[in-house]
């Protein structure tokens, strides 16, 4: 044992009484907390138990939950990505500008697709029956290739993957806006934003998506050999090269999944507002990794999984409903969920040392 | 007569419920060399960090200098003139010989705030003079050696004027020459007056260096006496409570004939250079070396781990073409690292992570990759109790909280799980206790009656001439020698590795 480690278990022991420490220790800690808040605030904001702020505010959790669940991947194998919102962005111009049924060509002119892509009468799939079923396929792949571009210099150029993607994210959300100069597509087809219509009550196509995808994770997380080099590669790297595991295959399918799962949180998110938009990811990291810290994921690697992500996600998502049905200013929202994760942060901290240590 | 510098008067400790030091006395004289042995887990370090002011005691106390020493924390330990040099050293590699010896306490140019640099300096000089180190005080940390780098904290300690210096484990990662340099030191500020307390696995050094001996066991000290009541038949049986009769547990098989790993030729620039040797079914291949022989870069190059620029590795009779890990274990080749920590194991995951890691493609259905579970777990559990890892839950719990010994078998057992053909282990043994390292003795014994070739790395020559069925010695980046059993001599392999002997 050395001098720090003893220290930490002293420090850990003394510190810490046994109730909380189990209640931190929990994997369903922060799914309890959610419960606490939601519950405390009804005689405050009795609103937020009204059928339709819970319909409104699950319609908002299910798109990020999927962006974070590919996060939450990426979290395992100690990587970044900062590149999602970009790919959101990018994809939702894309697979709308092929769908469209009508465009404008004062706005759209001098738009670099205009007149091969996009014509006045709509996008170039707009007359196929089959056309939104190709679109959203075309946007799923695109969100694999930038994946697959994040993943291969990660792991093979050797460059730290915050640099990458930070670096992909500029460049991809530069892109989208080039792409269409800066206008949002509308007149979407109905049978596509169909998919993001969740007037029919709590099961709606996003939660049916969404909660497949999760199921689908949590599958290859707990039951499959790729599952189990996930974690590997992101609690020892060296050691996982040593034992055969293909590390740099992990991590390229790990980047992939994770423009995935962007592509299809585009999907919802463009199908819901009823447009392509070329800011529609730019706001979206802080939530994403927050959700997935506050869950549980540890940035240091090895960590993670996506029911606990599934709570982060709630959470934050509570939280902004709540303080703004408490009209708290937009800003102070902000400052409030920035805090939040700064306190997930330190409490995955604290939680890493209580493991270690065995207390 | 009696001139006692540090009393342990029934010190007691526990962690959480559990006792790791029972009513431990132990009386140290003034000027002495006290040789502090035990198994991980005995409760040495404990104890040093009672008195290092890391851990404070439950009960008893310590009296220094007759009056009573209750250390709050390091720097009341360091103000009481007792320097703890660890076996991780605590140095800071990117900064200076000389900022590292005044890190805590920087002389200033009167009461101004800058630094006196040019007594730093000076003063710094002075105490490397006094470990013989010829380094200038700018030299940064991470340029030194291990070797050095212990003498560095030797002068820290003396900078601070340390009457009490404690060396837990020094010598683990020095080779030959170092080491002896570093007794040389020792016997030096032991002729100064200072007290030494001396922690180490190595018997035979603890016997070389200290006056008196403590031994301790499940916390408690089972003898103390001067060193001539002991000899290391007897310190083993100490520590580990039962006799002994030998290291080495009995070979019951013969290599064979037949060639399964040959090498022609290995060469990369500046680490190895024209590497050739060949590695029989059933055969216990031992390769000596000391630190920089290139022993551990081999390794790594017919692992595939590391390049190489020329020659060939042939496996089984087919030239290897491609060189990966991936490709190895496909052919059946096992490799036990040199540092368990950073390439052996995944420190905070379960032993069944750890142990399964390697043959998850064996468990694994095609196409869809599922894992079939109770297979694994099957898998899992024999070799649990196959090798005895000691454990309460080979699937809940880490494996960072089993000791070195038991690490090492979960190493073994990830790839027995694989049922190696050949296996490369590199310093197996290195900080696992006596008992641990006969069992880990026994299991590449059985790895190799079974039919499998190891080769098998080591700095100890000794556990070489214990275990193995011939021994290459490895210097500068080339095989040396080479000494079939029956020419076994401790001081021409060592000679040899020196090149200092025939050759």
């Amino acid at each position: 044992m050395t001098i720090r480690e003893t220290l930490a278990r002293e420090t850990i022991r003394e510190r810490l009484g046994k109730l909380p420490r189990q209640l931190l220790m929990s994997e369903y800690f922060i799914l309890i907390l959610c419960v606490f808040v939601f519950v405390a605030l009804i005689p405050f904001v009795p609103v937020i138990a009204s059928a339709y702020n819970m319909s409104s505010l699950l319609s908002n959790i299910w798109p990020l939950y999927a962006v974070a669940i590919g996060q939450t991947l990426v979290l395992i194998i100690a990587g970044i990505d900062l590149s999602q919102g970009a790919i959101i962005s990018l994809t939702s111009v894309i697979g709308a500008s092929l769908i469209a049924t009508s465009a404008d060509p004062i706005v759209f002119s001098k738009s670099p697709i205009w007149g091969w892509l996009l014509f006045e009468n709509g996008g170039i799939l707009s007359s196929t029956s089959a056309g939104i079923l190709v679109a959203v396929i075309v946007m799923l792949l695109v969100g694999l290739l930038i994946g697959f571009i994040n993943g291969t210099v990660i792991a093979h150029a050797g460059i730290p993957a915050f640099m990458v993607t930070l670096v992909t994210q500029t460049f991809f959300a530069g892109l989208a806006i080039y792409y269409v100069k800066s206008e949002n597509i509308i007149n979407l087809p109905d049978g596509f934003t169909a998919i993001g219509n969740d007037s029919g009550g709590l099961i709606s196509y996003p939660l049916l998506i969404t909660v497949l995808l999760a199921i689908l994770s949590q599958f290859i997380l707990s039951r499959t050999m790729f599952g189990r080099w996930l974690y590997a590669t992101g609690t020892n790297i060296r050691a996982s090269i040593v034992s055969g595991v293909p590390t740099k295959k992990v991590v390229v399918l790990t980047y992939m999944f994770s423009g995935f799962c962007a592509a299809v949180a585009s999907v919802l998110y463009s199908a819901r507002m009823d447009m392509g938009r070329p800011t529609l990811g730019s706001s979206l990291l802080l939530d994403v990794i927050g959700g997935a810290v506050i869950g549980g994921s540890s940035l240091s690697g090895g960590k993670g999984k996506v029911l606990w992500t599934f709570f982060g996600v709630v959470f934050l998502s509570l939280l902004g409903n709540a303080l703004s049905l408490l009209n708290v200013p937009f800003f102070w929202i902000e400052i409030a969920k920035g805090s939040v994760i700064l306190l997930a942060a330190l409490l995955d901290v604290t939680r890493t040392r209580i493991l270690q240590y065995n207390v | 007569m009696d001139d006692l510098i540090l009393q342990f008067c029934k010190v007691d400790k526990s962690f959480f419920g559990v006792p790791v030091l029972k009513n431990v006395s132990i009386d140290i004289q003034r000027g002495h060399i006290i040789g502090m042995i035990g198994e991980n887990g005995a409760g040495k370090s404990t104890l040093m960090n009672i008195l290092g002011g890391v851990v404070p005691f439950d009960a008893g106390n310590m009296l220094l200098n007759g009056q009573d020493y209750v250390p709050h924390d390091p720097a009341s330990a360091t103000r009481a003139g007792i320097a703890f040099i660890h076996q991780e050293l605590n140095l800071f590699t990117n900064l200076s010989i000389a900022e590292n010896l005044f890190i805590s306490n920087f002389p200033h140019v009167g009461k101004s705030p800058f630094l006196n640099k040019v007594r730093i300096r000076t003063k710094t000089q002075e105490y490397l003079a006094m470990v013989d180190l010829d380094l200038s005080p700018d030299t940064m940390v991470d340029k030194l050696s291990p070797g050095e780098r212990q003498l560095v904290e030797v002068a820290k300690a003396l900078s601070q004027d340390a009457s009490i210096i404690i060396f837990d484990e020094p010598t683990t990662s020095l080779t030959a020459r170092e080491t002896e340099r570093l007794f040389g030191i020792i016997q030096r500020l032991h002729m100064s007056g200072k007290t030494i307390i001396y922690i180490s696995h190595i018997l035979r050094d603890v016997l070389q260096l200290a006056d008196e001996i403590v031994v301790l066991r499940d916390g408690e000290v089972v003898q103390t006496g001067p060193k001539k009541e002991f000899d290391i038949q007897k310190m083993i049986s100490l520590m580990v409570g039962r006799y002994i009769g030998t290291l080495y547990p009995e070979r019951t098989s013969k290599p064979t004939e037949q060639v399964i790993l040959e090498a022609r030729g290995l060469s990369k620039a500046g680490i190895v250079h024209d590497i050739n040797f060949s590695l029989h079914k059933g055969e216990l291949l031992g390769v000596f070396g000391l630190m920089g022989s290139g022993r551990t870069e081999l390794a790594q190059i017919i692992f595939g781990t590391e390049t190489y620029d020329h020659g060939e590795i042939i496996v089984d009779g087919n030239r290897r073409t491609q060189q990966s890990p991936v490709k190895s274990i496909q052919q059946n080749i096992a490799f036990v690292t040199e540092n368990r920590r950073e390439e052996g194991l995944l420190m905070v995951s379960t032993v069944a992570e750890n142990l399964g890691l390697v043959t998850l493609p064996k468990f694994a259905m095609p196409v869809t990759n599922v894992m079939r579970q109770s297979a694994l777990i099957e898998a899992v559990r024999n070799v649990v109790s196959l090798l005895h890892v000691k454990v309460n839950d080979a699937f809940k719990n880490q494996v960072k909280g089993l000791s070195g010994g038991n690490q090492q078998k979960v190493v073994l057992g990830k790839w027995l799980m694989n049922n190696p053909s050949i296996l490369v282990v590199d310093e197996p043994t290195r900080g696992v206790d006596v008992g641990a390292k006969y069992e880990i003795y026994s299991i590449i014994n059985d790895i190799v009656a079974k039919g499998a070739a190891v080769l098998f790395i080591s700095s100890e020559i000794e556990e070489l001439i214990g275990v193995c069925d011939r021994i290459l010695v490895m210097g500068f980046g080339e095989i040396l020698g080479c000494f079939e059993q029956a020419d076994f001599h401790r001081e021409k392999i060592l000679q040899t590795a020196f090149r200092e002997g025939g050759k």
